[in-house]
């Protein structure tokens, strides 16, 4: 099925049709709150928006780093910070620490950053049953926003596709110092060139707080984040 | 067991009016607890990382000036949103109320599938727009289960319960009444009652079905118009789970939903995590556009509903009702709503944005009770994200539940007929002298100055249920002003 119609086929019959009930809709929008707007006056409005909240940052560069630290720590992560050429000791160091062995990761992902002799499996599109059998999953990251302890992915080299990062129990995520930013607007303005790209913020490992209002850690996504900050 | 626990539907339509709904609800003790327990935590967590935000008046109006200009725009919008969702490979359709939403959907899900025999069972993210209109009782009548994966929404639907909390849909049950829940449906004699082993024995549950079923039904926090893009957040990776390993996926949403542009999720999503569940940023948000080539479903499709959000759009001055972000920090903090819990509201959104949308999404034919749920003390005003005015909107609802009501409605008589007797010194002493006369046999004694009233007949009684009222007072105060005016001062 491709975009476009707004039918719905079973078989070869026709069963849903939308486009009364769309120009239903419309109409009533349009008797509601009066006359359709012209896209020049709408973005003109849109412009004028006040937007008086922090677009940038507001601690120096170094304070930055050690705010997304402490607010991974704060979500249960671990996070270590290195340097370029100490990464690939790092994630052996990780994994070991950790008793993880078998290993998916996305295409793409620096050779330089895993260690010599481990056991790495390039994801190949495999069923999320497959996945389900790896320990874990390494990969970089597109933006970190430390005011928010959060790090986004998005469908390129070195981060993969969406179940990549979903299905396995440990997580370990490379960012690289210069991908970090402050705050949330300034995350989204690195994202918007490539907005159309599936796109994962998380915030610590998975967690809820639906029982009695405690956050318990791990539900359905990984239960375990390790976080290594290079630079 | 609690009355709770037997509730099949919430159904603005059915429901019983808020103060008899509410009196059930506050005999139930264990319910209050938990209730007043869950939003303490929820408001104290709120306090600390909203507190920590230099700029959460400015994040405010800036969300408030975004949602409004939307819904001013609202036909642009939509359209766009529709071109955008529609080139990158979704499907797009509309709905102008429930019964056609529940149409398309069941249809969608017939028609998915693998080896075309179309699916019989689908995975939900949590969503209360499939809650508002019972999607899946459609779909279990068309013979397809749907099986809840919010931790939350499974609680509900394995304890054949409500919704009662916009955000933490099982906020009134403890974790002892988790526990019951799912050794009975789970069958697990042996389960603890730690919410670590309660959560485990969700994710063990329905691992083996994100794994299985190929179809997702979701709702959604936003649609983006200028990308054509849709956003989710979540916790638990239930969202992820379902909008990432299916082959189709149906998302319902509201037209409310949609927000102008990408960069205005920079507003929102500082707004919600902190609002909703006092997090600093909830653990997963998800922004996918249309479909993308090996990376999740191959099959996406968009239902956009009305289902009287235009007539909401209609009045304007309960248009601002449409700015809602779903965050239920209103709830929370509502004295109310922390009394009742939220299935005395009779609808799944409950609180004080659900006294002012659920009149309103039923055209104020029913749940007419609902605008006086409420001692308008401000604190769902303060709280709100996005700047709604729920008490001004109330207060205008309650004016038209007022207008609807006939001329010869007792209240309405009794008004007028106080009105008629203020407007003259005459009848209003005479109308004093026949109070003193009718109101002597009520009057008891307790041997202490002046008598109260504790039971009055009729319509009256509605006052002395929950007080007692003070007799009237053996002189007047004109009667005494007059005598002392002899006396000089």
């Amino acid at each position: 099925m491709t975009g476009g119609r707004s039918e719905v086929r079973v078989g070869t019959e026709t069963t849903v049709d939308s486009s009364g009930a769309r120009t239903e809709i419309l109409r009533r929008i349009r008797a509601a709150k009066g006359a359709t707007p012209v896209a020049a006056a709408v973005e003109r409005e849109w412009t004028a928006i006040e937007r008086g909240y922090r677009r940038e940052a507001t601690r120096e560069r170094e304070a930055v780093l050690e705010l997304l630290e402490d607010r991974l720590r704060d979500y249960d992560a671990h996070v270590v910070r290195v340097r370029p050429d100490e990464v690939a000791g790092s994630v052996a160091a990780m994994l070991r620490e950790r008793g993880k062995e078998k290993i998916v990761v996305p295409t793409g992902l620096a050779a330089e950053w895993l260690p010599e002799g481990g056991a790495f499996v390039v994801d190949d599109g495999a069923p999320a049953t497959e996945l389900d059998h790896f320990d874990g999953v390494i990969t970089g990251a597109t933006v970190a926003i430390a005011e928010t302890g959060s790090i986004v992915l998005q469908n390129v080299a070195g981060q993969g596709r969406r179940a990549v990062t979903l299905v396995p129990d440990y997580h370990l995520c490379l960012v690289r110092v210069e991908d970090v930013v402050e705050t949330v607007p300034e995350a989204m303005d690195r994202l918007r060139a490539t907005a159309d790209l599936p796109t994962t913020f998380f915030s610590g490992p998975s967690a809820t707080a639906d029982i009695e209002m405690t956050r318990i850690k791990g539900v359905h996504g990984p239960r375990f984040l390790d976080v290594i900050l290079i630079g | 067991m609690s009355r709770a626990a037997e509730l099949t539907v919430l159904d603005p339509t059915t429901s019983p009016a808020f103060p008899v709904a509410a009196k059930t609800m506050l005999r139930d003790a264990q319910l209050r607890k938990n209730v007043r327990h869950a939003t303490e935590v929820i408001q104290n967590k709120r306090a600390r990382v909203v507190g920590e935000m230099p700029d959460w008046q400015q994040l405010r109006e800036a969300g408030r000036q975004i949602r409004t200009h939307t819904m001013a725009n609202l036909d642009f919008y939509l359209e766009e949103f529709e071109r955008n969702c529609t080139k990158a490979g979704g499907v797009v359709h509309w709905a102008r109320d429930s019964a056609e939403a529940k149409q398309i959907v069941t249809a969608l899900v017939k028609a998915s599938g693998s080896g075309g025999e179309g699916a019989t069972e689908v995975i939900k993210i949590k969503s209360m727009t499939t809650e508002e209109i019972h999607l899946n009782q459609a779909l279990e009548a068309a013979g397809i289960h749907a099986y809840e994966t919010d931790l939350a929404e499974l609680i509900i639907q394995l304890g054949h319960d409500q919704p009662s909390h916009i955000v933490v849909p099982a906020l009134h049950k403890n974790r002892q009444q988790i526990r019951e829940i799912f050794q009975r449906e789970m069958n697990l004699p042996e389960l603890g009652e730690k919410p670590e082993d309660l959560a485990d024995a969700a994710r063990r549950f329905l691992r083996e079905k994100f794994l299985r079923v190929k179809t997702a039904v979701s709702g959604a926090n936003f649609l983006i118009a200028e990308t054509g893009g849709v956003c989710i957040v979540e916790s638990e990776g239930n969202g992820r789970m379902c909008l990432t390993l299916p082959e189709t996926l149906i998302t319902v949403a509201g037209i409310d939903k949609v927000l102008p542009r990408f960069q205005d999720l920079e507003v929102v999503l500082q707004l919600l995590p902190r609002s909703a569940t006092g997090e600093r940023m909830n653990p997963y948000n998800s922004i996918w556009t249309g479909v993308h080539e090996g990376d999740g479903p191959r099959s996406f499709h968009v239902v956009l509903m009305d289902n009287a959000r235009t007539e909401v759009l209609a009045d304007e001055e309960g248009r601002q009702t449409l700015n809602c972000i779903r965050c239920g920090a209103c709830q929370n903090a509502c004295p109310v709503y922390r009394q009742t819990g939220g299935h005395a509201y009779g609808s799944v959104y409950a609180g004080p944005i659900g006294a002012i949308l659920t009149p309103q999404l039923q055209k104020m034919h029913y749940a007419q009770s609902l605008p006086y749920a409420s001692s308008l003390c401000g604190a769902c005003y303060e709280v709100c994200p996005v700047k709604i005015n729920i008490p001004e909107v109330l207060i205008h609802l309650r004016n038209k539940v007022v207008e609807q009501k006939s001329s010869l409605d007792p209240e309405a008589l009794a008004m007028k007929t106080m009105a008629l007797i203020f407007r003259s010194e005459k009848r209003f002493r005479a109308a004093q002298r026949l109070g003193r006369i009718a109101e002597a046999p009520l009057v008891r004694r307790d041997g202490q100055d002046g008598g109260w009233i504790g039971w009055l007949p009729g319509i009256l009684g509605g006052w002395t249920q929950v007080r007692d009222l003070q007799e009237m007072p053996k002189e007047t105060f004109r009667d005494w002003w007059e005598k002392r005016g002899s006396r000089g001062n």
